[in-house]
């Protein structure tokens, strides 16, 4: 069968350039980075490349970057990071710590601010707009005198909205408060730089930018008092311990570089084909209208609401026809689950769940466009047929 | 139907097994097997798995350790998701735990609330499975739904009409559950183990080297973790903000004499001996019980027989509604040995049911399905 992915957002493929980069690291290049001897100071060289590499994507300093597991694991370092410290429990003669995020985080924020939540701190949940965008002075207005962290996505995962994070860095500065973004969504797609945004801490994921899952890095601004999160040895300066994985590490580095280097050519190819797909939808979708269009966008992403039909039952059918897309998020189980983030720039639950993401590659052709422009609007049309609420909706 | 049905060949739907199949897969054996049943007949086969029932909520249920082997659970969901890779299909977990709750669990707890006692599979078959999933099935592109039933349907060539029979194997038969089923929903529903045996299943997992093959049956309501309903119903009502005012109450005997005290109607099901919570000379048994009051009453076992019920939301299968009484064995509970009655329409909707001997415990809230040999021709709620 025939089949087309357009669901870069949830993971890319690994660039084959990257999978040469990393290759010799698994059993030729074996040593561990911390090690003395020569093969361990080969790997070391290649883990300090490669954090000169992540650092020059995002306007860092190489010792600004430290690896991880991933995006989930940054996220919760910069914020636990910082709001755990020094101890968890609030005592009664403290005021409680503050976190200002938005309601459209991924869950690695979001989670991680409810756990602190639970354990004494407060959190203001920023709303935004239909278009996923937050307002600054709800920002101002939400900072007081206990705020330790402002912590606000730079693209959202299933909108692919964009916050100016200058103005928000500009904000932070002024009111001397730490600023965390989850840049996972928009790190190898638009231009980063933790300088001119303002940036103490930044979240990145290796799979999201063609390297291999399970690795990711957290650059953390010079000087920044940051809680340690994992305990171990004196890996990475003692701040993240745990044997480095060295070929991630290297792939991640590699992906960063080609992401620094392509990033413009990319992002204008993938926007055209993005923008294609769009009116293409639009055109041939009845009812159909794009979630957070008129917002700044990270190239690659459209998320369209199709009335009248469940994004769960669309999302199977295209798969059976081979067309790979997104709805929502999946929870444990792997069932749909209404999205978080499209309730909160007020869509009704209804449309929330008739909404689908499509989201676009560095290699995505023409042809993988009118093979989804050829399957969506044929697919929408029989889960019309047999929906129960769409003829309704139609004479309204 | 024809005798010589063949183990897995469904004959007289030679002309719809050509497209895609779904099969509504709970992680069980039964479930498992049909859709390896299908593929074996060539069928292209697509797995569904429902998610009915968040198993976190209601904490105070969850008792120490993993959920372990109920609907919904994790693992059950796993056990379906490695029987489709193991056979090579796509699988997808679809959630409907609004439909769920809105149209099983929800009523299942307003019913016993009302001193009724509920079927929550036939609601979960007639509004669940057979309605958003199926449709889902078919707007996914399949057919139709198969599913793990024990029961059979054919197509009646000289009515027209699609018919709902018992099961070959009597001990598993659920057609009992199946009796709210429309025309189209049974037209575009598969049950394959119909002309099965349990033991004949398992042998088939067995073959297919499925996974769950050795897995244990359920037997519980799947959203009552710990089989204990009444415990589930304090719960719900107190997670949903539904007011269990009238708690305590009086028991009486047919006079009316009080004769003790319970601790709520919902405890109580009728023909009930336990838990009564008093001793008395001879053996008594839940006859009734009146929300209204918030009485129970208990009796003799003798008159706990009857021979009339009414029952409402009927549904005929067979045909349309009879335009006289006629003559049928009827089932009051799903172990309830079948037994002869003459069914009176009153109208579209309702029937009188009167049996040719008195049977015990007709229990509101549970259903009568009336038979012809092996054919249901319909059935409706006691009210």
């Amino acid at each position: 069968m025939n089949r087309v992915y357009l669901d870069f957002n949830a993971t890319t493929p690994v660039e084959p350039e990257v999978l040469d980069a990393m290759l010799p690291y698994f059993s030729k290049e074996f040593g561990n980075a911390a090690s003395i001897h020569t093969p361990g100071q080969r790997s070391r060289g290649a883990v300090e490349t490669a954090r000169e590499q992540v650092a020059a994507l995002i306007g860092a300093r190489p010792q600004e970057i430290v690896f991880t597991s991933g995006g989930t694991e940054s996220d919760n370092h910069a914020i636990f990071g910082v709001v755990a410290q020094p101890i968890l429990a609030v005592r009664a003669s403290e005021t409680a710590k503050h976190i200002i995020t938005t309601a459209i985080e991924h869950e690695a924020v979001l989670n991680a601010c409810q756990a602190l939540e639970k354990e004494g701190a407060r959190v203001t949940y920023l709303p935004t707009d239909r278009e996923g965008l937050i307002d600054l002075d709800d920002l101002r207005r939400a900072i007081n005198a206990e705020t330790v962290l402002i912590t606000i996505m730079h693209a959202n995962n299933e909108l692919g909205t964009v916050q100016s994070l200058a103005e928000v860095g500009r904000i932070a500065k002024e009111a001397d408060v730490y600023f965390h973004t989850d840049a996972v969504q928009s790190a190898g797609k638009i231009p980063v730089d933790v300088n001119a945004m303002g940036l103490d801490l930044l979240s990145i994921s290796g799979h999201k930018l063609y390297a291999p899952k399970g690795v990711g890095a957290l650059y953390v601004r010079g000087g920044t008092r940051l809680r340690q999160f994992l305990y171990g040895g004196h890996h990475q300066r003692g701040f993240r311990p745990g044997t480095e994985n060295v070929a991630g590490i290297v792939g991640l580095g590699k992906a960063a570089e080609i992401a620094r280097k392509s990033l413009a050519e990319d992002s204008q190819g993938v926007s055209a084909l993005r923008d294609r797909l769009q009116q293409g939808l639009l055109g041939n979708v009845p009812q159909s209208r794009v979630n957070a269009g008129a917002a700044p966008r990270t190239p690659n992403t459209t998320n369209l609401v199709f009335p009248g039909i469940e994004g769960e039952a669309l999302l199977i059918a295209l798969d059976l026809k081979g067309l790979a897309c997104s709805t929502g998020a999946a929870c444990s189980s792997g069932a749909v689950e209404p999205s978080h983030v499209l309730t909160a720039i007020g869509l009704p639950p209804e449309e929330a769940r008739a909404s689908l993401r499509f989201s676009l590659g560095r290699h995505t052709t023409n042809a993988d466009i009118d093979f989804a422009l050829n399957v969506v609007p044929a697919a929408v049309a029989q889960l019309r047929e047999l929906s129960p609420t769409y003829r309704k909706e139609a004479v309204l | 139907m024809n005798a010589a049905v063949q183990f897995d060949t469904l004959p007289e739907r030679a002309e719809t097994q050509r497209g895609l199949v779904a099969v509504a897969m709970s992680g069980g054996v039964d479930s498992s097997a049909v859709a390896a049943l299908l593929q074996r007949q060539g069928r292209t086969v697509v797995g569904l798995t429902m998610q009915l029932w968040n198993q976190r909520r209601l904490p105070e249920l969850q008792g120490h350790g993993p959920a372990q082997h109920r609907c919904c659970s994790l693992d059950d969901v796993y056990d379906a998701k490695a029987v489709a890779q193991h056979l090579n299909f796509p699988h997808y977990v679809v959630n409907f735990e609004e439909q769920f709750e809105a149209r099983v669990v929800r009523p299942f707890v307003d019913q016993y609330l009302a001193g009724r006692t509920p079927i929550a599979c036939t609601n979960c078959n007639t509004d669940v499975k057979f309605e958003p999933l199926l449709r889902m099935a078919r707007q996914i592109g399949a057919e139709r739904l198969a599913t793990g039933h024990y029961a059979r349907i054919r197509r009646n060539n000289d009515t027209g009409r699609w018919e709902l029979l018992r099961a070959r194997d009597d001990s598993k038969d659920q057609s009992y559950f199946l009796w709210g089923l429309s025309q189209e929903q049974l037209s575009r529903s598969d049950f394959p183990l119909g002309e099965l045996t349990k033991e004949e299943v398992r042998a088939l997992a067995r073959r297919a080297n499925l996974p769950v093959a050795e897995k244990p049956e359920s037997m519980e309501l799947c959203f009552v973790p710990t089989g204990n309903y009444v415990q589930f119903i304090q719960a719900y009502s107190r997670e949903s903000g539904i007011s269990l005012q009238k708690g305590e109450g009086e028991i009486v005997d047919e006079t009316g004499d009080v004769i003790g005290r319970h601790n709520g109607v919902h405890n109580f099901t009728i023909g009930q001996r336990k838990g009564l919570g008093f001793a008395t000379g001879k053996p008594v048994y839940v006859l009734s019980i009146d929300p209204e009051n918030n009485r129970v009453v208990v009796g003799e076992d003798n008159v706990l027989r009857k021979t009339t019920c009414e029952v409402e939301g009927v549904n005929w299968i067979s045909c349309h509604t009879p335009s006289a009484a006629l003559r049928a064995f009827a089932k009051i509970r799903h172990k309830h040995e079948a037994a002869p009655a003459t069914i009176e329409p009153l109208d579209n909707n309702t029937a009188r049911v009167t049996f040719d001997t008195p049977q015990r415990a007709i229990t509101p809230g549970q259903a009568t399905v009336f038979y012809d040999r092996d054919v249901v021709l319909g059935g409706g709620w006691i009210r």
